[in-house]
């Protein structure tokens, strides 16, 4: 698993977890499957590292929780995303395909 | 946004800690359930699911740990946790912390101490309205100006004052001062304090303002004088007034004459020289009538002032200065003193004024202290490094027994730089509340030092304030010793890797071959340095011992000098004369005066009088004049200092005014003069203020005696008698010799004064006294360099012992085998020995380098030694070994008599 997962670019997690949030609001491990189905199990996100950004995104204003009761009967934190973080994703997302674009420009020439 | 919800977030967190904690726990459980789940559904069994969910996880408190770090308000309370854990440890060792503490606490408190006399002397600016735009006017140091010098800082004429006033612009305001000394007894026994003549502009230009009545200003200081009033300070008002208000009511009298005093100067002021206060200050228009005939004022050839200002705002010292000196000939030509002869004149005119900035002050004594106390901070920062060492070998050995709570913390996934801070902040403990009580420490060690500093004659004040320099320094000071002693144990301790060290004995792993390297280290670097100090030390007292013992060439013991001071009475020159050679008269015949003799200048009081020396008995004056050191004196005067004669003899009552000029001059003047021939057919004339004198003939030479200071070399000195001195001076001295007490004596020769003049201003002072009381600085140097040396010596011989015995403790086992196999006990002894003298000779070899290298520095200091001074170095050396082989003797004659058995069964 952990061998045939890539490693995250540097500063995308945080982007992964506003996106995966934009649908609809999900608990940790719901955000770690999603993350995993989504890039076809190509990302495996590691706790150690989902709880910490989960923590920064929040105090930085982008997420808001609320603790909810889930399908086992047991409560579950959810993180949903604020208006600022919604916005923090657009920008994120449009910077990111400049990039891409950018980088991919490049390696096709250098080719 | 961003700050704003991260702080609010933050600080919630901060007071629902437990809130969160729980939160975030049941967060991660729920994780762990559903990730558990998950591999169920493929199969697994729980217990295995649970297992391979809990690896991916990778440790539920490294997890915790990790969130925990991605918010700020955590770093404060882990730095909590760690200062209470480091408190409790403290607080279990309470030996160990408060050794650590105290030695911390006098070593910061020392350096903070002398730190801030220095700020006070050297850095701090005058407690005026924007001290920065304060200058000063003063000479370039082209020209040259001759005439009457008198106070400290002799600058300027009244004359030339006046034209600075008028032809500066560079000065919003200008004012001239002198510093003085007033006698403000009315009657009987004199009792001087520390006057001030100032001109009007002087308070206001500096924007001081009255803390009672009012100050001066240009409306007292006028040509008549007729409002002249005295300002008080405000600490001279509290003390001898007891800060009553009705001071405004009543007089002071200065040198016998009354002036009203007008107001009280604001509580901070003390002038504007560091390192001394004014008690009373007056129109400098007074002068003339508080000084009478020997007044300065009208005189162009006296120099007693010294001129500053505030600048224009938009003017800078530079351009204040260029202005200054393109006035300045017009200044001197207008003020030119009539006495002046063609190339005094021209020398006059060759000099220039200029600007400096003033914002500091005016100070003799930052010349004088300065460096001596650049010098202190030096050796008290040695001391410092040296206890630094020796703490941080503490905490080495702390270390040590601290290893298996090191590696176990490191085993439940406590970062390395984690435990690193934690182990900081024990240190900084440590340093901190070394540094607080350090910093009380200081405010009396500092006060200690400038009593130290203070003479009978001259009062040392200094405006010790702790202010943000001060505090500044001593919490550097604390960070950089934290980091000194506490940084390499710190990583040393947590350098072990866990697995190693928990499996180890009763040993731990940190004892390898470096860990104890950095002890030696730490012991040879502690005995370099105080073999520096100790040096040092030795210096200073030598240097000391030499001047203390030096041969002045006359007597000191035994000496009393009593001054008749003439200013106040109004009495012609013949009167004087007569008056003090009626006292003379009389204190000769005391009992127990062996002798007395009245002289001008008393040997090594400071003062002084210089004139020029025409060769031969007539002919012009060559442009190069050579100068001698002058002194008038009575018959009996080298017998009442037992100067011997080498040639001729002494003064007799034929050589009167009238009478040929005649002279006994010293040994260096009749070998520089004569050059060779008989002094006695020498003759040369004087030149005094201009004027040149009929020939001297030289009747008697005597030895060579130190003039003005003991570290001057041979003066050139021309003794003439009293009797034929034409000028009129302020006061008589009278030198008597007894071999009784001089307390006897003195009362004797009070009740003698008080028969022939009970109104005379007389004071008396020990010649002895007077002397030592010159060599202050070296006596301080010596004193506080000792102090710090034998410091320095005691902690690096703790040092060592400490290393010493910590290695026989290592390597008992070792012992106790070579006991066993036949080792007798003094091959057990010199196994120790050869340990510290390995040490003893780096460190004293490189401390004999570093020695050398640094005493340079104290080269400007040290009398009649060099500061590579072999002796001194050799005796360091030398008893610095002996004490540390002692202090390393014990632990190894404890060694030697291990039991061998205990030894090994100590395995």
């Amino acid at each position: 698993m952990t061998d045939t997962s890539a490693t995250l670019v540097q500063g995308t997690l945080d982007m992964l977890i506003l996106k995966t949030l934009a649908l609809e609001p999900l608990h940790g491990w719901g955000i770690s499957q999603r993350i995993q189905q989504l890039s076809r199990g190509v990302f495996d996100v590691n706790p150690g590292s989902l709880f910490p950004a989960f923590r920064r995104l929040e105090r930085a204003g982008l997420l808001e929780c609320e603790w909810r009761t889930s399908e086992n009967n047991r409560r579950a934190k959810y993180y949903s995303l604020t208006k600022a973080g919604r916005q923090k994703l657009r920008s994120e997302t449009k910077e990111w395909e400049r990039q891409v674009a950018a980088i991919a420009r490049i390696l096709q020439t250098a080719s | 946004m961003g700050i704003w919800t991260n702080l609010s977030a933050g600080l919630r967190g901060l007071f629902r800690k437990r809130k969160e904690e729980q939160e975030l726990d049941e967060e991660l459980r729920d994780f762990l359930e559903k990730s558990t789940a998950e591999k169920m559904r493929s199969g697994l069994t729980r217990e295995e699911a649970l297992r391979r969910a809990r690896l991916e996880m990778g440790g539920v408190e490294a997890v915790k740990e990790s969130v925990r770090a991605a918010s700020w308000e955590t770093r404060i309370e882990t730095l909590w946790t760690d200062l209470r854990f480091g408190a409790r440890l403290l607080r279990f060792n309470p030996v160990f912390a408060s050794a650590a503490i105290l030695s911390m606490a006098h070593r910061i408190g020392a350096n903070t101490a002398i730190f801030q006399l220095l700020d006070a002397v050297r850095l701090r600016t005058l407690p005026v309205k924007n001290p920065q735009e304060i200058a000063r006017v003063a000479f370039d140091r082209r020209g040259s100006r001759s005439g009457n010098f008198s106070t400290r800082y002799p600058d300027f004429t009244y004359a030339i004052w006046e034209q600075i006033r008028d032809k500066q612009e560079g000065f919003s305001s200008v004012y001239a001062w002198a510093p003085v000394q007033f006698n403000v007894s009315p009657a009987g026994e004199v009792h001087n304090v520390q006057g001030l003549w100032v001109s009007g502009e002087f308070f206001e230009t500096l924007g001081v303002g009255p803390a009672l009545g009012r100050l001066l200003s240009t409306a007292d200081d006028q040509p008549a004088c007729a409002s002249a009033g005295a300002v008080l300070s405000y600490s001279y008002w509290q003390q001898e007034y007891g800060g009553r208000r009705d001071v405004l009511d009543g007089k002071v009298t200065i040198n016998r004459h009354p002036i009203p005093v007008i107001g009280v100067a604001a509580r901070d002021f003390y002038g504007v020289e560091v390192g001394r206060n004014f008690d009373v200050a007056v129109p400098i228009c007074a002068e003339p009538l508080i000084n009478g005939e020997n007044s300065q004022l009208k005189s162009r050839i006296g120099w007693w002032l010294s001129v500053m200002g505030r600048l224009k705002p938009d003017w800078r010292v530079e351009r204040a200065s260029a202005q200054l000196r393109a006035v300045s000939q017009s200044i001197f030509e207008a003020a030119m003193p009539p006495q002046y002869n063609a190339s005094n004149a021209k020398s006059l005119l060759a000099a220039k004024l200029v600007a400096r900035p003033g914002g500091s002050g005016v100070s003799d004594l930052r010349e004088s202290y300065a460096q001596p106390l650049w010098l202190l901070l030096a050796l008290a920062g040695l001391v410092l490094l040296i206890a630094s060492a020796n703490l941080a070998n503490l905490l080495l050995a702390r270390a040590n027994a601290r290893e298996k709570e090191m590696a176990m913390r490191m085993a439940v996934g406590a970062g390395r730089g984690r435990l690193i801070r934690q182990l900081l902040v024990e240190s900084l403990l440590l340093a901190g509340i070394g540094a607080a009580l350090g910093a009380l420490l200081a405010r009396d060690l500092s006060r200690v030092l400038v009593a130290s500093m203070s003479t009978e004659q001259a009062p040392l004040f200094v405006a010790l304030r702790t202010d943000w320099r001060v505090l500044g320094f001593t919490s550097a000071l604390a960070i950089f010793t934290c980091v000194l002693f506490g940084l390499a144990p710190a990583l040393r301790a947590t350098s072990v890797s866990p697995g190693l060290a928990l499996k180890e004995g009763g040993r731990g792993a940190t004892q390898g071959r470096w860990r104890f390297g950095l002890r030696r280290i730490l012991v040879v670097s502690q005995i370099a340095l105080s073999l520096t100090l100790l040096v040092g030390a030795l210096l200073f007292a030598r240097s000391l011992k030499n001047l203390a013992t030096l041969d002045p060439g006359f007597r000191r013991d035994g000496i009393l000098v009593v001054d008749i001071d003439f200013t106040a009475r109004h009495l012609p020159t013949e009167a004087r004369r007569a008056f003090s050679d009626e006292l003379l008269r009389r204190v000769r015949g005391i009992a127990g005066v062996n002798a007395a003799a009245t002289a001008a200048i008393v040997p090594l009081s400071g003062d002084g009088i210089g004139h020029d020396i025409l060769v031969g008995a007539s002919g012009d004056a060559p442009d190069d004049v050579p100068v001698a050191a002058f002194n008038y004196v009575s018959p009996g005067y080298f017998e009442t200092l037992q100067t011997p004669f080498l040639v001729g003899h002494d003064f007799d009552e034929h050589d009167r005014l009238g009478s040929p000029n005649v002279a006994i001059v010293n040994q260096a003047f009749a070998d520089k003069f004569a050059q060779g021939k008989n002094p006695l057919d020498f003759k040369f004339r004087v030149r005094r203020l201009m004027k040149t004198s009929a020939p001297y003939q030289i009747i008697g030479v005597v030895r060579d005696t130190k003039y003005t200071d003991l570290r001057e070399n041979r003066e050139t000195i021309v003794y003439s008698p009293q009797a034929q001195n034409e000028e009129a001076s302020n006061d008589a001295q009278i030198l008597l010799r007894s071999s009784a007490p001089l307390a006897g004596i003195l009362s004797a020769v009070k009740g003698t004064a008080n028969e022939a003049d009970p109104d005379a201003d007389i004071t008396f002072y020990n010649l002895h006294r007077m002397i030592d009381d010159g060599l202050l600085r070296d006596r301080l140097m010596a004193r506080l360099s000792g102090f710090f040396g034998i410091l320095a010596v005691l902690l690096a011989v703790v040092g060592l012992y400490g290393v010493i015995s910590y290695m026989v403790a290592r390597r008992r086992n070792e012992i106790g085998i070579r006991m066993s196999l036949g080792a007798d006990r003094r091959s057990i002894i010199s196994l120790v020995l050869r340990e510290s003298v390995l040490l003893l000779a780096i460190g004293l070899t490189i401390g004999v380098a570093l020695a050398l290298a640094v005493s340079s520095a104290a080269s400007a200091l040290l009398f009649g030694l060099k500061p590579h001074d072999a002796t001194t170095l050799m005796i360091a050396t030398v008893s610095l070994a002996a004490i540390a082989l002692a202090a390393s003797y014990l632990p190894a004659l404890r060694a030697s008599k291990l039991d061998p058995l205990e030894a090994l069964r100590h395995e």
